[in-house]
């Protein structure tokens, strides 16, 4: 789970990370309002997505009037911003944070987070902050730092200090650094967070240490013990149907095909779409309905599966394990006589009872499609799909 | 031979009188497994499924001569169970378990490694299918009967799309040693690699069929490993050649984060190191066969 940049400076700030004095506003009038609250002369208005990247977006405007501000939020609000994190559907802007302008010497770099490799923490620092780490690591990996942290005894006060000089940090400013950087990791460590990117981190003019941005992500696995981070979730920034999904304890992931899928178990699910996109197809979505697929789910990621308007045709791919593939065919039989499906079928069975599971869908006499393997039900799936497409043309013409 | 469970194998549950638990410790026995028991703390000395519950883990070893175990603890206290099981001398450990924090994990993996080699528990998973030698033993949730006894050893992330090879490998007649699925988290108690180390010490395994996905370094580094260290051909298949960067494909662990993560790289890094790619996921059987009947 992702949460906003305000939000993760508000707890930053707790764990002694020095932040810029800032406010969250949801109308041009709070903008305004936060502005002079604040004071001074100089503020950056910043558009609040589940995002990094905000900046090329145009998603902050450094104001200097409170005219300006006002300006800047009745642009920002409600407006779709496009990153390269975001994908081309965007993220929509319903949250401002108004910041104090920072007199700005210096960027850094900063992040903390798991490392699949090294099963451990690693914090990751370069004195070249500001750009993306990804551009970074590509043009100039020497000016990354990484410092991987044991687990049993966490982070030292010494790997701090060689974090804080790799920065470029000046003498004077040591001491400020490792109380900022050991702030982050206790942040990290004790709110299950998985990455915790800082960039830029900057060194004033004042000589002061500030994090001008943060970005949080936090373990899904975690959030049953994180009652409070749990809070923070912004349904705005998700997917609507994803939402829909996990409200119903299944998995989806929106793509942009034409192919409706309900399969069982990741894996399976990632295998099928793969064989659709090789018979020529693209997937309309990721969705595993996981081990235990009663008629009650199967009809739910049916109803989900189709509030996609843009599938054309939907396949079912469902490798009975533990449940049965004579339940399964009814509870698919049950769902198609609920729904008025207007997309064709394709349903493809197998493991245990897998003849009877067939015997009741040919039984069931709705005009379902089946299919014995994993390649003829891509195939035909596709083909369905082809065929509703000509028609739909047909018609138009 | 097979590796980690036969049919001499003695085994216990942990989360023994649990729903979950119940169900598959006694799918496990029908299947021949040597249950020998089960762990339920607070409900020691009772009996269930016919077979004596232990508060402990300690006890379950100590009285049972229990070897390996079972995870189907909630994910709260899964990390718990493990390192209970791998401080009572348990050898091997399936955690089934769903939906363990990453840092519990790391915790667990830390833990693992304070103990000598050859006195360490090995893992696998959690969140996996669990382990099977077909036709003596299993240590799973997966159904036993359509895995045939043979000579492939199978590793992957993924529950049913490993049931997705083993069928379509019984259907052209070709068998298994033993199956083991290492789960889809981030972090997991054994690697790819790991396993492989394993199936190229078994006399029974000829050829390794490793079923991958998109998300992290593992498939590239067992790669590696196969490269520099085996003898026996390694085939891979790949899944998420769809999947979009940055978003979780239903495993935890199932998402591209950093260059070389993506499946058309992966595949790419793997048969430059010489791995026999399988194409297509309907084609995992007819890959193994080939490499068989090549052999």
């Amino acid at each position: 789970m992702d949460i906003h940049e305000y939000q993760a400076k508000e707890i930053l700030s707790g764990y002694g990370v020095k932040i810029a004095e800032g406010g969250l506003a949801y109308s041009p009038e709070d903008a305004v309002q936060r502005a002079r609250e604040i004071g001074g002369h100089v503020w950056a208005v910043k558009a609040q997505i589940h995002s990094g990247a905000r900046g090329k977006a145009g998603g902050i405007k450094i104001c200097k009037t409170h005219d300006e501000v006002q300006a800047a939020a009745s642009e920002l609000l409600g407006k779709r911003l496009v990153t390269h994190q975001t994908g081309p559907a965007g993220k929509v802007c319903s949250r401002l944070y108004i910041e104090a302008g920072t007199d700005i010497a210096k960027e850094l770099y900063f992040c903390l987070l798991v490392d699949r490799s090294s099963e451990r923490i690693v914090m990751v620092g370069s004195a070249q902050g500001g750009m993306e780490i990804e551009e970074l690591a590509l043009n100039n990996p020497d000016a990354i730092t990484k410092i991987y942290i044991e687990p049993a005894v966490g982070l030292q006060d010494y790997q701090a200090r060689e974090m804080a000089f790799a920065l470029g940090l000046e003498a004077e400013m040591l001491s400020h650094a490792v109380k900022t950087i050991k702030g982050c990791y206790r942040a990290l460590r004790d709110l299950d967070v998985s990455m915790l990117e800082i960039n830029p981190l900057v060194v004033t003019g004042n000589g002061e240490l500030v994090a001008l941005d943060a970005k949080m992500g936090i373990d899904d696995n975690a959030l049953f013990r994180q009652l409070k981070i749990s809070e923070l979730r912004d349904k705005t920034q998700e997917d609507p149907r994803e939402m829909a999904a996990a409200d119903r304890g299944l998995s989806y992931v929106g793509l942009d095909g034409d192919i409706g899928c309900m399969i069982n178990g990741a894996g399976l699910a990632m295998a099928t779409m793969d064989m659709i996109k090789l018979a020529g197809g693209e997937p309309a979505n990721f969705l595993d309905v996981g081990g235990g697929a009663s008629a009650e789910r199967t009809e739910k990621a049916f109803r989900l599966v189709l509030a996609d308007k843009g599938v054309k045709a939907m396949l079912v791919n469902i490798f009975a394990g533990i449940n049965r593939c004579d339940w399964i065919a009814e509870g698919v039989v049950q769902a198609v006589r609920k729904i008025d499906m207007k997309v064709p079928l394709i349903v493809r069975l197998s493991g245990t009872n897998v003849e009877e599971g067939r015997r009741i869908i040919a039984e069931s006499g709705l005009p379902i499609i089946t299919a014995d393997t994993l390649a003829e039900a891509a195939e035909k799936a596709v083909q369905a799909r082809n065929e509703v497409v000509a028609k739909e043309a047909a018609l138009e013409i | 031979m097979a590796i980690f469970i036969n049919e001499t194998t003695r085994i216990v549950v942990q989360g023994f009188t649990g729903k979950i638990g119940t169900f598959h410790a006694q799918d496990m026995i029908n299947y021949g497994s040597n249950v020998v028991g089960g762990i339920t703390p607070g409900k020691g000395g009772q009996t269930h499924l016919g077979l004596p519950v232990f508060n402990t883990c300690k006890e379950a070893v100590q009285q049972a001569g229990a070897e390996a175990s079972i995870i189907f603890v909630p994910p709260a206290f899964a990390a718990d169970s493990i390192m209970e099981a791998a401080d009572a001398g348990i050898k091997y450990c399936v955690a089934i378990t769903d939906g363990i924090p990453t840092q519990d994990m790391m915790t667990v993996k830390n833990f693992l490694r304070r103990f000598p080699k050859d006195q360490r528990m090995i893992l696998t998973g959690p969140n996996c299918a669990g382990t099977i030698s077909p036709g003596r033993a299993m240590l799973g949730i997966m159904p036993g009967h359509i895995y045939l006894p043979g000579n492939v050893g199978i590793v992957g992330r993924s529950g049913t799309l490993g049931y997705e090879a083993a069928d379509q490998m019984k259907r052209l007649g070709i068998g298994v040693s033993t199956s083991v699925g290492i789960g889809g988290d981030p972090i997991n108690g054994s690697s790819h690699r790991d396993i492989l180390e394993q199936f190229e010490q078994d006399p029974e395994t000829k050829v390794i069929l490793m079923i991958g996905e998109i998300g992290g370094p593992q498939e590239v580094e067992a790669g590696l490993y196969a490269k520099e260290h085996m003898t026996k051909p390694v085939i891979a298949y790949i899944a998420g050649l769809t999947a979009p960067e940055g978003r979780r494909m239903g495993h935890a662990g199932a998402i591209i984060s950093s260059a070389g993560e993506s499946a058309a790289e992966k595949v790419a890094l793997l048969k430059d190191l010489g791995v026999v790619i399988c194409p297509t996921p309907a084609m995992m059987g007819d890959t193994v066969a080939a490499v068989l009947a090549a052999m």
